[in-house]
């Protein structure tokens, strides 16, 4: 199963949800980080990495001893890559795609694959970090019945891939396509020793956000219900739902001050549109600077971390329930879980 | 002409909310700036501009590989040549491509043996010219799930440019995107200073960081706005002595405060109206201009 977490929105608690839920996900799971440009999770989670590998694209490289200046490749080059000046021909690789039109029509064999580093990707084993005492990881993973390994298998307790771009790199998909390519290695086998896999998206609803998501099974959209935060979760379901893959919605940050008409009118607009909700997470002041010290709000030494651990407990249940164990065959949406109703909101000293 | 765009490497961290305070401060003291949205993807400066649009332009920008039918001979050779995925076999074996993985590259269009590949060019999204209480506004909303286009970027900024007086201390204002892609380059291309809006958390340090050396390798000086700064004073701090050793200048903090989302909720910037923040701001903005003002720190990057 593979879920992808989406907004429109940044900071609207995509990397939070993800990062959360497979802190409690009781299965195997493989957290990827997709939002390449700037990567986070590994802050939270705090991964064992291993030595990262560069991913490249290829690019032409001009042979100028038998280049013979036709110009054919110049006018394959939609990316303005090649270009003919004067009586010879000049690459800049930077441009380049890769769509591989030039060496197609270079009759003069006068181009070599060269490459140009696209970024890297890393893998990381973690275990969970407890507020201060970081010694209470393996008593908390042996509570929640997993393994700590260092480095082992990728198929068993909880590993982290991380895509990250090379600063002043301006493509992300190709190397998004490297993340899929191994996602696509570690789900061979049999379907019980394949990890359950959750995907943090990159923010927004061009490329790099639609490219990742096409990873996925299916899609939860992490929204906030304020004027910025429901006008940037609208583009998003509208992008998205051309993907005709399941989509569900959380809502984070319900019940700020003042915008009760926000929460409602997302609900309202959810339900308009089919959209189950799985979860309406509260705001809360003291979630918001956990994380600022580089907490998970339901990993922090605290009181409050044992209500945001019943949270994303009941979350957890409401994505089972939504994905029924085969995300291709969801069920009639399911009733949003108000995990912020009774005496358990937790809303801090707000 | 002086071009300020603020960034944040992170979403979320107030970039917008600043920009709009920002806006409004240099509006009251009349310096006419041409406000833009170069977040294209999911604006929301105009939430709160709720801009008169004056004009409207289709945004057409690359073109998409389309198998005709008719003409097709089922070879093969789209699926060969396509690096990026997208040419794929329906239930009858037919041959079609996915429009959302085409690069746009026309490379089957071009090698197709019966030329049975067309290339129609690609509506992307809308852009506008507005005006608003603050200023002439320049702003765009690409089609949901396309193409996020630098492109889209690079023309908003030129069109700013040409609304822009050309007296030495006009003003053109920016709200970047996010991240430290593509339309964040095309975002600082030509900028006089980058306002860096960042949170005091370990994901606004570390994606600040990364948008901080894009400066640096586009020699754009930085000023930084701590936003949120009370949420973790000691992380604020950190930021704050890593911002002076790297020679960008700091234009202020500002706290965590339930203001930002009721302004928001009214559609203001938060500093039409008198309070605590606005001051701060009001300070801020000070900071900023004068940063903006100081080409020698052009060239002490440059240096660096």
């Amino acid at each position: 199963m593979r879920i992808a977490f989406a907004s429109g929105k940044g900071g609207a608690g995509k990397t939070t949800v993800a990062a959360s839920l497979a802190a409690i996900w009781p299965h195997p799971c493989l957290i990827v980080d997709a939002d390449v440009e700037a990567p986070n999770l590994h802050l939270f989670l705090h991964p064992h990495l291993e030595a990262a590998q560069s991913v490249y694209l290829t690019v032409p490289e001009l042979d100028s001893e038998k280049c013979t200046a036709c110009g054919d490749c110049a006018a394959m080059c939609s990316y303005k890559a090649i270009a003919k000046l004067g009586a010879g021909l000049i690459v800049f690789a930077d441009m380049c795609h890769g769509c591989g039109g030039c060496f197609e029509v270079c009759q003069a064999n006068a181009l070599k694959k060269g490459k140009r580093e696209l970024g890297s990707l890393q893998w990381g084993s973690w275990s969970l970090k407890m507020g201060a005492d970081q010694n209470s990881d393996q008593n908390l993973n042996q509570a929640l019945g997993q393994t700590s390994s260092q480095t082992s298998g990728k198929n068993s307790g909880k590993t982290l891939l991380m895509g990250k771009s090379r600063v002043g790199e301006a493509m992300s998909p190709p190397l998004l396509r490297a993340i899929d390519g191994a996602l696509a290695a570690i789900s061979v086998g049999d379907a019980a020793s394949v990890p359950d896999i959750l995907i943090d998206s990159p923010p927004g609803v061009s490329c790099p956000a639609m490219t990742t998501a096409r990873m996925a099974d299916a899609l939860v959209l992490v929204a906030e219900s304020t004027p910025f935060g429901t006008y940037d979760f609208k583009l998003a379901h509208a992008a998205f739902k051309k993907l005709n893959m399941p989509l569900a919605v959380v809502m984070n940050r319900a019940g700020m001050p003042g915008n009760e008409s926000g929460d409602a009118a997302l609900e309202k607009y959810c339900a308009a549109e089919g959209l189950p909700l799985l979860a309406r997470l509260p705001f809360d002041l003291q979630a918001a600077e956990a994380y600022a010290r580089g907490y998970l709000p339901l990993l922090e030494q605290s009181a409050n971390a044992l209500i945001w651990q019943r949270r994303f407990g009941l979350l957890y249940d409401a994505v089972q329930r939504w994905a029924g164990g085969k995300i291709g065959q969801i069920a009639e949406p399911c009733s949003a879980v108000n995990i912020c109703a009774s005496g358990t909101t937790g809303a801090g000293h707000a | 002409m002086r071009e300020i765009v603020v960034i944040s490497g992170k979403g979320g961290t107030g970039k917008t909310t600043v920009c709009a305070a920002l806006a409004a401060l240099a509006s009251r003291e009349g310096r006419n700036p041409v406000l833009c949205d170069l977040d294209v993807d999911v604006p929301d400066l105009h939430i709160i501009f709720d801009p008169h649009v004056q004009q409207e332009h289709p945004f057409v920008s690359g073109n998409t590989a389309v198998i005709n039918e008719n003409v097709c001979t089922q070879c093969g050779r789209c699926l060969e040549l396509c690096q990026f995925g997208a040419v794929g076999q329906n239930g009858n074996g037919q041959f079609i491509i996915d429009a959302l993985d085409c690069e746009g590259c026309g490379v089957c269009h071009k090698l197709c043996p019966t030329g049975a590949i067309e290339f129609p060019q690609r509506h992307c999204g809308t852009w506008y010219l507005s005006q608003t209480r603050f200023g002439s506004f320049v702003h765009a909303q690409l089609d949901p799930g396309q193409e996020n286009s630098g492109r889209l970027v690079s023309l908003l900024k030129q069109q700013a440019r040409q609304l822009a007086p050309t007296a030495e201390d006009s003003l053109i204002l920016c709200d970047g995107s996010p991240g430290i892609g593509c339309p964040v380059i095309s975002s600082l291309s030509g900028a006089t200073l980058a306002v860096a809006v960042v949170e005091p958390t370990p994901s606004g340090r570390h994606d600040f960081e990364r948008v901080a050396d894009l400066c640096r390798h586009f020699r754009i000086p930085v000023s930084v706005i701590i936003n949120k700064a009370d949420l973790n004073n000691d992380e604020a701090r950190a930021i704050e002595e890593y911002a002076v050793r790297q020679g960008y200048t700091l234009a202020g903090c500002l706290p965590f405060s339930p203001l930002v989302t009721e302004a928001m909720i009214r559609g203001e910037a938060l500093t039409e109206r008198d309070s605590p923040l606005a001051s701060e701001l009001e300070k801020i903005w000070g900071r900023i201009c004068a940063a903006a003002d100081k080409p020698a720190r052009r060239a002490n990057i440059n240096s660096l």
